[in-house]
């Protein structure tokens, strides 16, 4: 049986990368929250396919909606925001960021750190990977008649691979809608060698980045690659990439990695550094918000952790040696919106899936199927059958939401996960001992 | 005597088993799950406790050899006695609660009235139940106290003055409550020789071995050498997390036990539908759950059962007389009430409405087995709604539908699997 | 093969009923044993140029779910309960081998389902053709009309090597030719059930649509010539009842039941969007180009409807309704939309607002293709009725 570990018992100690992001979190939106006295131009612009060198090269400040649901759902917020949605006359049925975003819009647009938010310049709809972008897009439309639009439709890697003519159709929208919006609302021409650099720092940073993710090949690992992925590995690589300060918080994030691999330490959680790793597990699908703590508690608690998370690859796929190029930023930026995670199809994330269970020896794979997100959740199922067959791995199914607090039910998913770890622990004991079970019983 | 506890506290039924060192069964109980779960928890243990103490009794009997008795004949209907003698203490619990009610609550001019009919329903009740119990009709291992008593009841009260019954039965809900959640301690020899004393024509000699033997086996200890409790609602037991363990392998194990060959396993529980698949082992290498929705379970039965006012027990039966399947649409408890008033009104023939319930609740079973990899030889049908008989029915159609001829396991017993799969791992444990 | 030259209108109504009830696909099978190059493509809703499949000697299958008529089992083992039923009816008809003389299968980019839904069958029907069609978002034709025309050279050459088949401008043109009358034709139907919907009913209207996504453009042709002459001859008094335009139901569609339902309820139906790739472009193409894949390419882009699965403003979508709404003279507008699905959901509070502003009255409902009890519809549809006639 596990062994309870004592947790908190560490007197927890902010990493260095963690204060650095916090402050240039803090910077971020202290920016845009003094636009007017600035004039900085403000983009709405999407996680996946998201083109950050490209704003900052116009020098705009980037506002991710999704981010904004996500946060209002962590700050227990999201709840009172899909009802304003749904008494609006949004169906229960549909994506929860969605009626969390137009809900809080409608509610005056607090941001996180309770400074109004800017409303948009620019709304650039990077319609990568989920169709319900587009929709969210053209309701926002409606709510901000005043932004300019620009719409960068990426097609989808339907037969596993990058077609040239979708570079190309990318290529041309970059140039002919993206950009002339870019330079009428900044005022500013387009000057490839600035792009160029940014493209640069990024690629610093995506090396970096795959360093941090790789450190989970040791055991234990000193990452924890979906709850930590998205609390102190992914969020600056969305908000800042192609920034000198972004390649700066990841070389500071590796010199805490390296820290933990040196002094055997686990991943840093809520409750201090785990300390008696039980699973490694790789997981499918994005986390719940509305119950983050407590969601990731229950793996904490029983020692289990993430060594590798495909929703930490919603914002780009670096695993397989991509990187943003100088060299043709314009082709580097259609092929990076081509690769993320939710534009490949079902065969490839399984691939992708299967790299990160063996690349970082995990002993269990597990789903959490999110009610929202169709994009993630409709064919995880044949996933899960396939990897199962395939590496004969044990697999775990779970059900949650986004930021729909009514669908977090935490006994169910206790309950679940229970019996999960249960199967994984009897693997384990087989594999150690094979005649853990007396002959009588088999008699 | 070693011996190791399972208990298995469900959704609707608590359930244990008791296993000897020689991973025998010598004993299980079960009672229906109620508000207090540690009460349930105990009911079962109790009449576990009580089973494995009926079981000794009957090895200790049969190794003696006394000629020409049929001591399975004589136990049985020693074990009738002794659970109506059970239900007679419960019974004089729950009338004095009752009374106390109409005392506390009801109008002082209807007083008089309503305990008039309380004191000449209760010597109707209890020789309706009596000889119930006698003649071995009412089913210990699914009926319990509430069923007993309430169907009775309802019958003996007067009905022709629709507020006098109204009120009877409310009076019957306040009470049942806090009466099925109070434990009592039953005096296990003593209870047996009142039974004893209830079966006039057993004669003197058999009545005396028994109570010879009696004294032997109570002086035997069943405190639990290790324990490990199961379920739907194990969180709620007041045990310590290293007696607890997941529903999903308990069930496995306690399948594997029964029947070694099996590899799939469905189990179909009040809340909680899980597909299974197990190694030669019993171990679980796969399982599926039904997600957030709880449509397709037995507490759909009994919301069906509600609605067509008949007991859960009987729709299984009725379905098996349907001439075809109607075609349901939804599992889900919400709609179907409303589709089967539906096809009522169109005049459809209630059988064959219920037997496409039926169908419907194993069609999504199925749905669950395939994400779970599909059933493999054996097959093994287990939890409460395993004892329906058209729900069987319908798993045997599907299986070899969609899997060809396969063996496929069900057992009346099959709702004790998880209690008893949590016995073998405790009994595990230690050895 | 059955002659699609029906006696009467009831004949006509009754074969387009055994055709939509047949989920072995009987006449596409028949069809294809007639000539070796024959091949038969599936698609899912909305819209997919036909016209190619058509001049390559393919027969275009539409595959729509299988409503309340197919019991699943499999079905739900690949999606979660959150997840709307058509894939599950059509992953059902897949694994049953009922889909096993199609070639090839084409899944529009209409939502994220039928999006993975491709996925699903390049892994389970692997040795099949599974075609993902991305429609341009970009109507510039320079930028998006490029990239679909490179599309669908990719289509048109994957396609033909399935039965060596090469494609040739006539073909294509006279493909264009067939489907420009096929599309007049519906449009003409389409006049006598707005004109005379008490002659052509809603669910008789479905049903003759229905046909169209599984016959032959030229047996269509000659079926829907036929069917118009039938009903021009029916006399029949019209019923007090309201005009009512149903919006929401393109890809998912509603059981029978549930359209006849809204009827029986006081409401016919003058407008719907159910089988709306039948219709998709509403004027005349031109046939004798020397490029006719340009014309299918310009169609697009300028010429698709107002369509959820097409980028636009919620303004624009807004405006189109209301336009039908005046055109057909109807009352009010029924939003009915398959559960969990995304695209017509979306769209819904920004276009009953545009109702509400135009003071067009509306009511909504979800429901799913095997729905099997209309209780609340019919009692809400009798209600928007009742209270529609009072207001008059």
């Amino acid at each position: 049986m596990n062994q309870q570990k004592q947790a908190g018992t560490i007197k927890i100690q902010k990493e260095n990368s963690m204060l650095k992001q916090k402050q240039m979190l803090a910077e971020h939106f202290m920016a845009l929250s003094q636009v007017r006295e600035t004039g900085k131009k403000v983009v709405y612009t999407f996680v996946p396919g998201n083109l950050t060198e490209l704003i900052y090269t116009f020098d705009m400040l980037p506002v991710y909606p999704e981010i904004n649901a996500l946060q209002s759902g962590m700050r227990k917020k999201s709840h009172d925001y899909i009802r304003e949605a749904e008494d609006l006359g949004y169906s229960e049925d549909v994506c929860s960021y969605v009626k969390c975003d137009i809900g809080m819009m409608l509610q005056g647009n607090i941001g996180p750190t309770g400074q109004k938010l800017p409303d948009p310049d620019i709304l650039l709809l990077s319609y990568t990977g989920c169709f319900v972008f587009m929709k969210w897009f053209e309701n926002l439309k409606q709510l901000y008649p005043n932004a300019e639009i620009a719409m960068l439709h990426i097609p989808y890697q339907e037969a596993g691979r990058i077609e040239p003519d979708a570079v190309n159709y990318i290529k041309k929208q970059l140039l002919s809608e993206v950009i002339p919006v870019f330079e009428k609302v900044s005022g500013t021409s387009f000057e490839e060698k600035v792009l160029a650099k940014k493209m640069d720092l990024s690629a610093q940073a995506e090396d970096l980045l795959i360093e941090v993710f790789d450190s989970a090949q040791q055991k234990p690992s000193p990452i924890d690659a979906y709850f930590g992925g998205v609390y102190y590995i992914g969020p600056i690589f969305t908000a800042f990439r192609g920034s000198e300060s972004c390649v700066d918080y990841y070389r500071e994030l590796v010199k805490d990695v390296d820290y933990r691999i040196q002094n055997k330490l686990g991943p840093l959680t809520p409750d201090g550094y785990l300390e008696q790793e039980q699973y490694r597990l790789v997981v499918e699908g994005p986390p719940n918000w509305t119950h983050f703590r407590n969601f990731w508690k229950i793996f904490y608690d029983q020692g289990a952790v993430f060594v590798g998370s495909s929703y930490t690859r919603v914002g780009g796929v670096y695993d397989d040696g991509f990187r943003h190029s100088p060299d043709d930023p314009l082709r580097s930026l259609a092929e990076y919106c081509l690769g993320c995670y939710t534009n490949r199809n079902l065969p490839q994330r399984i691939d992708l899936l299967e790299r990160f269970i063996r690349r970082y020896h995990a002993d269990g794979f597990l789903v959490n199927s999110i009610k929202s997100c169709n994009s993630f959740s409709a064919g995880q199922l044949v996933m899960m059958r396939d990897l199962e067959e395939r590496l004969q791995i044990p697999v775990g199914f779970i059900e949650t939401d986004l930021v729909d607090p009514r669908y977090y039910s935490y006994s169910n998913i206790k309950n679940r996960l229970d019996s999960f770890f249960q199967m994984l622990d009897q693997r384990h004991t087989v594999r150690v001992t094979d005649d853990w079970l007396s002959d009588d019983v088999l008699a | 005597m070693k011996v190791y506890l399972g208990i298995d506290l469900g959704s609707t039924t608590s359930k244990a088993v008791i296993l000897d060192e020689n991973d025998h069964i010598i004993g299980r109980g079960i009672t229906n799950t109620r508000a207090n779960y540690e009460v349930a928890a105990e009911i079962a243990r109790m009449e576990a406790e009580f089973n494995s103490k009926f079981t000794l009794l009957d090895r200790e009997l049969q190794s003696q050899e006394n000629g020409t008795v049929n001591w399975d004949d004589v136990f049985l209907r020693l074990n009738h006695r002794f659970h109506y003698l059970q239900f007679e203490i419960r019974f004089r619990q729950l009338m004095e609660e009752m009374n106390r009610i109409v005392e506390e609550e009801v109008d002082p001019s209807q007083q008089d009235l309503i305990r008039s009919i309380f004191s000449r329903v209760s010597s109707t009740i209890n020789d309706t139940v009596r000889e119930r119990y006698f003649s071995g009709k009412i089913s210990i291992s699914s009926e319990f106290f509430r069923d007993v008593f309430s169907s009775v009841y309802l019958d003996a009260i007067p009905s022709d003055d629709k507020d006098i019954y109204d009120r009877l039965v409310a009076i019957y809900d306040r009470a049942i409550t806090p009466v099925e959640n109070t434990l009592i301690s039953f005096q296990f020899v003593e209870l047996v020789a009142e039974a004893l004393e209830l079966m006039q024509d057993l004669d003197q000699l058999h009545r005396d071995t028994i109570l010879n033997q009696l004294e032997n086996v109570d002086a035997i200890s069943l405190e639990p050498t290790d324990y490990i409790g199961t379920g739907y609602g194990r969180q709620l037991l007041p045990f310590d997390e290293k007696h607890i363990k997941s529903e999903i392998l308990c069930h496995a194990m306690g399948a594997h036990h029964f029947f070694p060959k099996t590899r799939t396993v469905l189990d179909i529980g009040g809340q909680d539908t899980k597909a299974i698949q197990v190694d030669e082992h019993g171990l679980v290498t796969s399982f599926q759950m039904n997600d957030r929705c709880a449509a397709g379970c037995g507490r759909y039965l009994g919301y069906i059962a509600d609605e067509m006012n008949i007991s859960v027990g009987e729709l299984g039966p009725l379905a098996m007389g349907a001439e075809y399947e109607s075609n349901i649409c939804s599992t889900c408890t919400v709609f179907a009430g409303a589709e089967l008033r539906e096809y009522l009104n169109l005049g459809e023939k209630k059988e064959n409405i219920l037997a496409g319930l039926h169908k419907a609740i194993v069609q999504r079973a199925f749905a669950l087995l395939a994400r779970s990899g599909g059933v493999r030889n054996e097959f093994t049908f287990t939890g409460g709604v395993a004892r329906n008989v058209a729900v069987v029915k319908y798993v045997k159609a599907l299986t070899i539908a969609n899997y060809g001829e396969l063996t496929i396991n069900s057992h009346w017993d099959s709702i004790f699997m998880g209690a008893l799969g949590a016995a073998i791992f405790s009994a595990r444990r230690l050895s | 093969m059955e002659t699609w030259m029906p006696e009467t209108y009831d004949d006509a109504i009754t074969q387009s009923r055994a055709l939509f009830e047949d989920l072995t696909y009987t006449y596409p099978r028949e069809w294809k044993a007639k000539a070796d190059t024959r091949r038969l493509i599936g698609y899912l809703p909305i819209y997919i140029p036909r016209e190619i499949i058509h001049a390559l000697d393919m027969l275009p299958v539409g595959l729509f779910g299988a409503g309340d008529r197919l019991p699943v089992v499999r079905g739900d083992a690949f999606f979660q309960s959150y997840i709307c039923h058509l894939p599950r009816t059509v992953i059902e008809l897949a694994l049953n081998g009922n889909l096993d003389d199609f070639d090839g299968f084409i899944f529009p980019s209409i939502c994220d389902v039928i999006r993975n839904l491709s996925g699903i069958f390049r892994m389970k029907m692997g040795d099949r053709y599974v075609r993902y069609l991305d429609f341009p978002q970009n109507f510039n034709p320079e930028v998006g009309g490029t990239y679909y025309r490179s599309e669908l050279e990719r289509l048109i050459d994957d396609l033909s090597k399935l039965n060596g088949v090469v494609l040739t401008n006539s073909a294509l043109n006279k493909a264009i030719h067939l489907y420009n009358r096929n599309r007049n034709l519906l449009q003409r139907l389409d006049s006598i059930r707005v004109d005379r919907p008490h002659v052509v009913s809603a669910t008789d209207f479905y049903l003759i649509r229905r046909a169209g996504q599984i016959l032959e453009v030229e047996e269509c042709n000659r079926f829907w010539q036929r069917v118009i002459d039938l009903a021009d001859s029916i006399v029949r008094e019209p019923e007090d009842k309201i005009r009512v335009v149903v919006s929401g139901s393109f890809c998912e569609q509603p059981p029978l039941g549930l359209i006849k339902t809204i009827e029986n309820a006081g409401c016919y139906i003058v407008e719907d969007d159910f089988q709306l790739g039948l219709n998709w472009f509403r004027h005349e193409l031109p046939a004798d180009t020397d490029d006719p894949l340009g014309v299918l390419v310009d169609a697009y882009l300028n010429h698709s409807p107002a369509s959820s699965a097409v980028y636009t403003t919620e303004e624009a979508r807004g405006k189109a309704l209301l336009s039908q709404v005046q055109e057909q003279k109807a009352d009010g507008v029924i939003f009915c939309a398959p559960s969990f699905c995304d695209p017509a959901l979306l769209d819904r509070p920004a276009l009953e607002q545009s109702m509400d502003q135009n003071h067009i009255k509306h009511f909504s409902f979800q429901y799913h293709e095997n729905l099997g009890q209309f209780h609340v519809i019919k009692e809400q549809a009798g209600t928007f009725a009742d209270m529609v006639k009072l207001w008059e």
